[in-house]
This record gives structure tokens, sequence and C-alpha cells, in this order.
């Protein structure tokens, strides 16, 4: 990922700007353009702002005064949660496991979990209060939804049963897979000039759809055996 | 049969037309759902062969004669009964519920580069969001001079811009993986469609709030039940993104949307999040789920790739396909589509024996960067069993790879970008099946 640079934007702005004037025949010293508003839109007041900026970083930044235990969050979990989840965070039918899978990510079958997989505490807090329970979003207060994330982070080993969750310490919390994700500097592939004739000597099929047999809409009696 | 055809052949009232018409378009849909997939050279010429002979020359067919409807039958036009069979599929076992799922464009059954706006894929986290605009709002704040509610009649007042791009979720074709699994181009490829887009570009709307000199990230919130989330860097939100009110002439779908959708082009479906509500300028990312527990890929060692934007260059065959089995031997246009998140498409090149000999397929334009392209490749079938493969370049010069080279670098666990060659096999019976090659 490259730095954010303001030389560039800069340049961007005046560009933008220099080329709308040429547009609309205005004569426009590129100084004053990078200025040019249009003077659309309403300002935002703080109420109106603190109504939808739900979001929290990892360093706390949005997470609201508040606590909660891993005992009430259970009776939370228990009530709003563990329908679709389990008791327990197993889930249930296809919906998600919420706890385990720790040291089954290089696994051929990894097991990817708030334990095993999420590398910060804040997302879960963050996911819960903005989109859970499914089908009644932003419905838990600030302390309820402390509390539940308490019991998740307590069934998956992170804090012990007598801990609560506040807005101070949910920063400090390392999530066991907090090192297990890293960004590319490089591209994946470099270019080349792709073979054309004679590539290879056998082609060799080794595995087919149809055999799997999990497309939907197979007609009755379609398909050639 | 014989009293069929007496009766066919005889004068009727319109009014009869109309209702024997109705019964044949009745028929037409319960049917269709058998022709999408159905194999063998047989079966195929079997659903080509004509319904009635009556409508053939010599014969004058009813359309000919008696009078259609008149205007405004269907104020909203909508296609063809005989295409009722295209339309966007799902594959109910992917997914725990309908309202956090996705499903699949046709294309299979289209040609050209521009996806019709009712085929195009829906993927939804929070189910489809019903918003009225009148009651929307677009709301930048953060690290801003001037944080600005919007009204969607604002952003239409603002300079417009009119772009074509794809847009194609990261984790199309996750389900190959592992192997061939769905037998379907719609299937394996379907979470892709390219349109035309109108509305602002987002680096108006950030000059319009000014910057404060910290913001480096911008963070983007749908107004859906999932208050879907994503984090994108301001270099890329300065550079071409748009905040999109219409698609293909439009207003944007629904389900694609409606009112207004962040258009993030070449980058992963995922971060166009659409019911736009709010964008807040931060100093870093947020790592929301979507960018962590979900579109962050997997490798082998346990660690995974987190921030993998952008799409790398793509192309799949379209026709033949699993749903299009071949007709007949003779000439045959073998059509695909290619697209890249990093510029436009250079070369197609396409294969009829598995990768020993390719050669170059036509692009049709306009070849537009980031969008879907058209190339065909003009066949003549021997009749015998054939492996067809496209491969596509991209103006940065990268060659997209097989599924054995991506999954040297990835595995199979990594669900997301999957861009590797597919493979269709042809067999002698002119069935057309979705295989992987050792």
């Amino acid at each position: 990922m490259s730095v954010w640079d303001k030389a560039r934007w800069a340049t961007l702005l005046t560009a933008t700007a220099l080329s709308l004037a040429m547009l609309g025949g205005l004569s426009v010293h590129p100084a004053r353009a990078a200025e040019q508003r249009y003077g659309l839109g309403t300002p935002a007041t703080p109420e109106e702002i603190a109504g939808w900026n739900i979001d929290v970083r990892p360093d706390g930044l949005g997470l609201p005064e508040g606590s909660g235990s891993v005992a009430d969050g259970e009776q939370i979990f228990l009530e709003r949660c563990a329908a679709c989840h389990g008791e327990f965070g197993e889930g249930a039918g296809r919906f998600p496991v919420l706890m385990g899978g720790q040291g089954t990510l290089d696994k051929a079958a990894p097991v990817k979990t708030i334990g095993s997989y999420w590398p910060y505490a804040s997302t879960v807090w963050d996911y819960v209060h903005r989109a859970m329970p499914f089908g009644d979003a932003e419905s838990l207060s600030a302390d309820e939804t402390y509390a539940v994330v308490a019991y998740l982070l307590n069934i998956n080993d992170i804090v012990g049963d007598d801990f609560v969750l506040t807005k101070e310490n949910l920063p400090k919390i390392v999530m066991p897979n907090a090192k297990g994700f890293f960004t590319m500097d490089a591209p994946e592939f470099q270019p080349y000039e792709p073979c054309m004739k004679d590539c290879k000597k056998e082609v060799k099929v080794i595995g087919h759809a149809r055999v799997i047999d999990v497309t939907p809409d197979k007609p009755a009696g379609a398909g050639v055996e | 049969m014989k009293d069929d055809v007496k009766d066919r052949n005889a004068p009727q009232s319109p009014a009869r037309r109309r209702l024997l018409a109705g019964g044949a378009a009745a028929g037409g849909l319960l049917g269709a759902g058998a022709l999408g997939l159905s194999g063998g050279l047989k079966a195929a010429r079997a659903a080509t062969a004509p319904a009635a002979a009556d409508s053939l020359p010599p014969a004058v067919p009813d359309w000919t004669r008696y009078l259609g409807a008149g205007v405004d039958a269907h104020p909203y036009g909508m296609p063809s009964e005989h295409e009722a069979k295209v339309v966007r599929r799902s594959v109910e076992w992917l997914t725990a519920t309908r309202e956090s799922s996705v499903n699949f464009t046709p294309l299979y059954a289209l040609d050209g580069f521009v996806t019709p706006n009712g085929l195009c894929f829906e993927r939804h986290h929070g189910g489809l969001a019903e918003v009225d605009p009148a009651e929307h709002r677009l709301m930048i704040h953060g690290l801003v001079d001037r944080p600005l509610l919007f009204t969607v009649e604002d952003l239409k007042r603002f300079p417009q811009e009119n772009r074509f791009y794809f847009l194609e979720c990261a984790a199309n074709s996750g389900m190959e993986w592992h192997g061939a699994q769905l037998n379907g181009v719609q299937y394996t490829h379907g979470m892709v469609h390219c349109v035309q887009y109108t509305g602002v570009s987002l680096r108006t709307l950030l000059k319009e709030v000014g910057l404060k000199d910290k913001a480096a990230w911008v963070l983007a919130e749908g107004a859906d039940a999932a208050a879907m989330t994503r984090s994108i860097p301001l270099e890329k939100a300065l550079d071409d993104c748009l905040v999109a009110y219409s698609m293909n002439g439009e207003r944007l779908r629904p389900e694609q949307g409606y009112p207004i959708r962040l258009v993030v082009p070449g980058w992963e479906g995922n971060t166009w999040v659409k019911w736009l509500r709010r964008l807040e300028l931060g100093d870093q990312p947020w790592y929301q789920r979507e960018e962590t527990s979900k579109y962050t890929d997997l490798l082998p060692n346990g660690k995974a790739r987190m921030f993998t934007w952008v799409m790398d260059a793509k192309s799949v065959i379209t026709s033949p396909a699993p749903e299009l089995p071949m007709q007949q031997e003779g000439p045959v246009v073998i059509k695909g589509l290619a697209w890249s998140g990093h510029g436009a498409i250079k070369r197609v090149d396409v294969t009829v024996d598995g990768g020993i000999n390719w050669q170059t397929a036509q692009l049709h334009g306009p070849v537009l960067p980031k969008c879907l392209t058209r190339f065909t490749f003009d066949w003549v079938w021997d009749g015998k069993p054939a492996l067809l493969q496209s491969r596509c370049i991209d103006e940065t010069g990268y060659v997209q790879p097989t599924m054995a080279a991506l999954q040297e670098k990835r595995g199979v666990n990594s669900i997301y970008h999957n861009n590797s060659i597919q493979t269709w096999q042809i067999n002698e019976n002119g069935s057309v099946e979705n295989v992987r090659l050792g």
C-alpha cells in the first residue's frame, strides 16, 4: 500500500480544476481553483453524526462508555444469539461458528472463528453492535454489547469467567491471530510471454463437476453418462 | 394430434389466439428449467425443433396475421417469454439464509459486454434494503473541514461522470478451489457484471467537505441491515471512485444499492458499498468484519493476505458452456468475456486441446479499462471431444494463471480471488462440462 501523498493530491486538484475551468470557459487561477466548491449539501450536526457514527477501531476510537461481564453476556447470548450460533458459539446449521478452531489455519480444513482468525476484539464489538442479532441490528445497548463480546472472548479462552469488558480494557486485548495477516508488497505474478504452440506433451482431466453433482436446477434425466 | 393441426390452421378470433398463446407461454415457463442444463446432442436438437410447423414457411404465422398487443401492455418492457429461463439463479446450499446470500448472472445467455440491469448478480449481507430516496442522506464526516449531509438530489447537481466498469465479487469462482464443482458458467463465473454508471466523482465530494491533513482512509458504510462497511485508502478514493445513482441509463436497481452506491473500479465487489449512507475520513483503516474475518485470503502456512482489493485479469468462455451444449458439428463461435482490475485487456488466447496449442481470439470493442471485454473465436467442431480454455493478458502484461500456478501460491483455502483459467470439456455427444486438468 503506497502512502497518501499530499503533493499528488495538490496536482490532482489543480488538474481537475483546470479541466473544469477550460470546459466551462471560465478563467480561474489554478491556486484559487483548488478551493473551488459547489456549495451543495447541508452541515451535519454533531447530534446527526453521533447517531450514525457507530464504527469502532482497534485503538478503541468509537467505543462508547460502558461495560459488560462474561456472566451477563452468557444470558444475553442465550436469548439473542444462540438460536443461530449455538449455546457455546458452536454454530447451528450453516450459521457461523464463533468459537474454537485455534491451530487449524494451516490445516486442510481450517476453522475460522473469532478465536482462531479475527485479529482485533474491536471488530467483534463493532460488528455485533452494527449488524447483530441478525434481523434486529443495533438493538443491543452499549452495555449489552460489551457483555456479549466478553462472553465471545470467554468461550474462546481469551478472557476468564470473571472478566468484565470495558471501553478502557477492550483495546488492550490481544487476539490469538493478531499477527496472522499481512499486506502484499509485490505482485503475485510477473508478466511473461505465454507459450502458444506445443506447450505440453499431454493433457489429463483429473476432476469432473458432473461427478460431484451439486449444481442446482439439474433437471431429472438430464446429463449424459 | 391431427385435430390439433386442423384446429391450428383454422381461423380464430384474436381472443382465442391469446388464450392459446397464454397456454403455450405457461408451458414454456414450466419447461424452462429443463433447458438450462440438458446435455446431449439429441436433447439439444430436440429443443431447437420447431414447436408448430404452421409458423414456418410457406405458412403465415399468427403473429403475422393478427394484431399484437397495443402500446402500454408492458409499461416497463420485459424480455420475451421465450427467454424466461435467462434469470439470476442461486445455489441454496452455499449460505445459511437468503438474506445474507448471493445469486449469479446468467453469463451463458448474454452477448456484448453490458449486463442488463435485471440480470446483475445480487450479493446482500442483510437483505435488500428498500430505501426511500427522500428519506436518505449521504453523510461525509471525520477528518474533514465541513461535515456535510447530501440528499440524492444534491448529488445530481454535481458535475456528472458516465463510466463503464465491471464489478466482480472477490468470491467469484470461490467454489472451484478444491476441484471442478459447479457445472455451469452461471455458477462458476456469474458473480460479475458490467454496466455504465452515472454519478459524481468521489474526489469532487471530498473536495466539497475539505480534507484535513491527516486524512488517509475512507470508511464507506451502507444503510442496509448489515450496515456494511469497508475501509478504502484515500489514494483510491481520489483516483477513480464514483458515488453512482444510475446504471445503464436508469436509476440504480434496489438490489444494486438504490438510491446511491459506491463505485470502486477494478476492486473487489464488496468495497462497492450499496445503499451508501456514510463516508468517514480517518487516519488509519478500521479493520471491519468484511476486511478481516472475510475478504482476506488464507494461505497454506496459516497466514492470510489482507487488503487484496484489485481483481486480477480473468477470462472465461461463456459459450459453449454446460448450459449451452454443442448443437452440431461444423462452424461454431466460441464466445467469452475477459476483464482486469488493473486496466484494459490486451489479448485473449483460446485453446481447444486443453492448452497444448493456443490461438489469439478477436476482441470486440470498445475495449475499456476495468470493464468486461467480449471476445470471440471462430472454430469448426469436428464432433470429437475437446478441451476449451481461454487465457487473457492485460495491459500490464499480467497473464491469467492456470489453477495449478495459482494453487502453488495460495493453496486451496483462500476462497477469494480465484482468477484461474477455466476448462470446459466438450464430449462426443455435444454435452459440455466443467472439468479440472491435472
